[in-house]
């Protein structure tokens, strides 16, 4: 039987770059094939060539055995292929049913005159079937990111996609929802679909696919049937050595008094409305407390009340027995709340300004780097080239816009200046997302480092490997409230992810 | 298959090879248009030069030309590099006109030696004043500075018209029966006169030598101060900003001050160097603000560059004004400086961007 999609030889280059270096892929009929890789590998520009986002640069792509070549994503789509990408691409004030067939040239999608009816049962049929039901007429807004997943997959059903891939799916989900996921997968598999799973979670490949096809550095380093892996072997197999996969490591310490209190603490979100509903927390000096939960349940506007980025409407923060100013960064910082943002790369640095700007960001008020009014540019310089060779940041020297470092040592430029500020509290917003298994050894190795240093630390994660890895404590927040407390010694996943997905304690 | 893709790199070069480029690509195709229209390129081309740049007489009317441009393209650059769209040069002009001449008149009748300077704190504070206005509504409400300065604009324009033409204001000579029918601005006393400083067949205006060192002094407080720290990354990212305790209102509000107060001084130059009264006509057809924003954009918000661009400017706006004549219609002359304009502004886009053919990538990125 012919391989569903093969890929012979592929070639991509972006300037200064080979992102796919000779790739051969093969995923059959029928099957749930992982691609495996740490960011960067390639595992993006494979998935967009076959959808045909891009062209090429060598090489061959064949879908059952016969040769084609995509201009367009729109020649993909026609040959079968459907994607659902990280970043959902619908229109929040449509309905399900106008997004499914938005941007479908064949059937419905092509009349002048649409007959809503008919495509609102056709997906309520599909989403049965599959397990995926939504309410057709429900607007995209109205959805949770869970929903507005299945949607995608709908999408892509609708236009009876055969190979249907997905990138990174599960990192919006909590593990029930994940589960459910995968249940729906292999129902699209049994009926001869082939899936190609994107993803770097190892326990997940591990519990999904047939076959894994790892990358690294733009290659196929091997493909392997899943039940001859274990998790060990395929991260061994990603990064080209040993790892040690994240372990807990126990530090052996008695916990200082508590350095951050939040009491009763209410603020609204971007949108208006109540992003948090009363979020009461104490942390300790030496303490790990993470917070838990699927992104959007308020998690990124608790850092930022916090930290002084957004005012509180009701409630106080209070910080060594002083009441921080709500509202006022300023004060926040000067306090000793140190904060690494979720978005490092627009909220954590000024991304065009150079590396030597960006470790002063907060520290240009005064101390050695000024004088009067002025910056001493030379002890700046000198500042960063010291942190720079201390944290092991790689990619260029202090003039180098911070935009152009690799989110690995972007974040370690974070880390040391957030560091360098002798801080009292660290809060830190999903400090590993994107970065590879190697990057993310060093940020726990830091944030363990501050925590034996008797920094405080709140670290609001979504992944619950990480937490369970290095927390203390773990309170799991569920729509802008915290709805449950463990001890993380003693946690498990699925009591956890029970708690994200908003069932009481 | 030719393909435009985004530039990681921008080598040094480039900032060089690509202006010059642009400018020869210019003559090209005006010297296309000259034959079209049945004039001579070469002679056409050497007049241009002579009469913008190549005499003493030029260049001194060149340098009272690039004056006025000089401040209006301090004024956007400074705004633009925090992302704050300041579009109100022209009207904050105006303002500083209004205000420096109201200034000049005192304070030239009585302390004389004080009235320069006293212009020009006058005009940089009817500038500000004017330009505090989008400032607050964009710092407390969001409002868009781009929309609110621009119809400011309008504003000052009537204002400075009702002044001389529909009032019998302070500004307005109604000295003699003359005057009365038709209106004009009082005369500035002598002493409201600006110094000219006379070199070596030059006559340098004090305005823009004023400028000059105006220019220095942005890019000193862009570059190494605080404050200007505060401007790159606010205008780099408003989010950072927030982040590291930024008082982001209070920038904008500082940075439009500065804005409106530089395009102010311009105002009160052109009541001191150059036409000794309230002249809303003269100001209001000149379109000085406008031409400020291109040549930021040109200068890329670079102090020094608006210095150099404000001088090209000029010296073609010069050379446009001694060209056009019976034989050559002001429209042609139009024609050419847009063409300029268009091919350094289509130039700038090179420096970003690259375009390739597909045919040739194969071969160039093997070798790399």
């Amino acid at each position: 039987m012919a391989a569903a999609v093969e890929l012979r030889d592929i070639t991509k280059r972006f300037p200064g770059v080979v992102a796919n270096d000779g790739v051969h892929f093969e995923a059959a009929e029928g099957e749930v094939h992982a691609l495996l890789g740490e960011n960067g590998a390639g595992k993006s520009t494979l998935s967009n060539i076959l959808t045909g986002l891009y062209r090429p640069d060598g090489g061959e792509i064949l879908l059952w055995g016969k040769p084609v070549s995509f201009a367009s994503p729109r020649d993909a789509l026609e040959a079968g292929i459907g994607m659902v990408h990280q970043h959902f691409r619908l229109v929040p004030p449509f309905t399900v049913a106008e997004n499914v067939i938005l941007g479908d040239h064949r059937g419905e999608g092509k009349k002048f005159m649409v007959h809503p009816r008919r495509i609102e049962r056709r997906v309520a049929e599909l989403g049965e079937r599959y397990r995926i039901a939504v309410d057709p007429r429900a607007r995209i807004w109205q959805l949770s990111i869970g929903e507005q997943q299945r949607v995608e997959i709908l999408k892509a059903l609708y236009r009876e996609a055969r190979i249907l891939i997905l990138d990174e799916p599960t990192a919006v989900l909590t593990p029930q929802e994940a589960e459910s996921l995968f249940e729906t997968l292999r129902v699209m598999a049994e009926e001869g679909r082939t899936i190609i799973f994107i993803s770097h979670k190892l326990h997940e490949v591990k519990a999904v696919s047939d076959r894994v096809t790892v990358l690294r550095d733009g290659r196929t380093i091997d493909t392997v049937s899943t039940a001859d892996a274990t998790p060990r072997s395929l991260a061994a197999l990603m990064v080209g050595r040993e790892v040690s996969l994240a372990t807990r490591v126990e530090r052996a310490m008695e916990l200082g008094e508590p350095v951050l209190e939040v009491r009763s603490l209410w603020a609204h979100g971007d949108r208006g409305g109540d992003a948090l509903r009363g979020i009461d927390l104490t942390l300790r000096a030496g303490e790990i407390l993470a917070i838990a939960g699927v992104a959007g349940n308020g998690q990124r506007e608790l850092a930022e009340t916090i930290t002084g980025m957004r005012p509180a409407t009701r409630g106080e923060v209070v910080l060594g027995g002083r009441r921080l100013r709500g509202g006022d960064a300023r004060a926040a910082i000067q306090a000793g709340v140190a904060h690494v943002p979720e978005d490092r790369l627009h909220t954590g640095v000024a991304p065009s300004l150079s590396i030597s700007s960006n470790v002063v960001l907060k520290s240009y008020r005064g101390g050695s780097v000024t004088r009067g009014p002025m910056l001493r540019l030379r002890a700046i310089r000198k500042h960063a080239v010291d942190l720079i060779h201390r944290y092991d940041v790689r990619g260029g020297g202090p003039e180098l816009p911070a935009r152009q470092l690799s989110g690995g040592n972007l974040q370690k430029v974070v880390l040391a200046r957030e560091f360098e500020g002798s801080p009292r509290v660290l809060v830190v917003a999903s400090p590993t997302r994107g970065l590879d298994v190697a990057a993310i050894e060093t940020v726990h190795r830091y944030l363990r480092q501050a925590a034996e240093g008797y920094v405080g630390v709140l670290l609001i994660s979504e992944d619950l490997d990480e937490i369970l890895a290095l927390a203390d404590r773990v309170a799991v927040m569920y729509e802008g409230a915290i709805v449950g407390e463990r001890d993380a010694h003693t946690a498990t996943a699925e009591e956890l992810g029970l708690l994200m997905a908003g069932a009481s304690a | 298959m030719i393909r435009i893709e985004r530039r990681l790199t921008q080598p040094r070069w480039l900032a060089v090879a690509v202006p010059l480029g642009s400018l020869v690509v210019a003559f090209g195709v005006m010297a296309l248009v000259l034959l079209v229209t049945r004039h001579a390129p070469g002679h056409t081309f050497s007049r241009l030069i002579d009469t913008g740049f190549g005499s003493k007489a030029a260049l001194n009317e060149t340098f009272i030309s690039a004056t006025p441009l000089l401040f209006t393209g301090l004024c956007a650059a400074v705004a633009f590099r925090m992302q704050l769209f300041n579009i109100g040069g022209e009207g904050q002009l105006y303002a500083g006109a209004i205000v420096g001449a109201a200034a000049g008149i005192v304070v030239g009748n009585h302390t004389g030696w004080l009235s320069v300077p006293a212009m020009i704190v006058a005009g940089a504070a009817g500038g500000a004043a004017l330009a505090l206005v989008p400032a607050t509504l964009r710092a407390f409400f969001s409002t868009n500075e781009i929309i609110t300065s621009l119809m400011l604009n309008y504003v000052a324009a009537l204002v400075i018209n009702y002044l001389i033409f529909d009032s019998e204001s302070y500004w307005r000579d109604t000295s003699s029966p003359t005057a009365k029918v038709f209106p004009q601005g009082k005369n500035l006393p002598d002493a409201a006169s600006w110094p000219v400083t006379h070199t070596v067949g030059l006559y340098l205006p004090f305005g823009l030598l004023f400028g000059v060192v105006l220019a220095a002094g942005i890019w000193l407080l862009y570059s190494r101060t605080r404050f200007g720290f505060e401007v790159q990354v606010i205008g780099d990212s408003p989010r950072a900003a927030t982040y590291a305790g930024m008082r982001t209102r209070r920038k904008i509000l500082a940075v439009m001050a500065i804005s409106g107060a530089i395009a102010g001084i311009g105002g009160a130059s052109q009541d001191g160097d150059f036409r000794h009264t309230l002249d809303p006509r003269g100001l209001t057809a000149a379109g000085y603000g406008y031409a400020g924003i291109v040549i930021a954009a040109l200068a890329r918000y670079n102090p020094f560059a608006v210095c150099l661009i404000a001088f090209v400017l000029g010296g073609l706006q010069n050379a446009g004004f001694a060209l056009q004549g019976v034989d050559f219609p002001s429209g042609l002359v139009g024609v050419m400086q847009g063409v300029i304009l268009f091919c350094v502004l289509g130039g700038e886009m090179l420096t970003r961007y690259r375009v390739r053919l597909s045919r040739a990538t194969r071969a160039s990125e093997a070798a790399a």
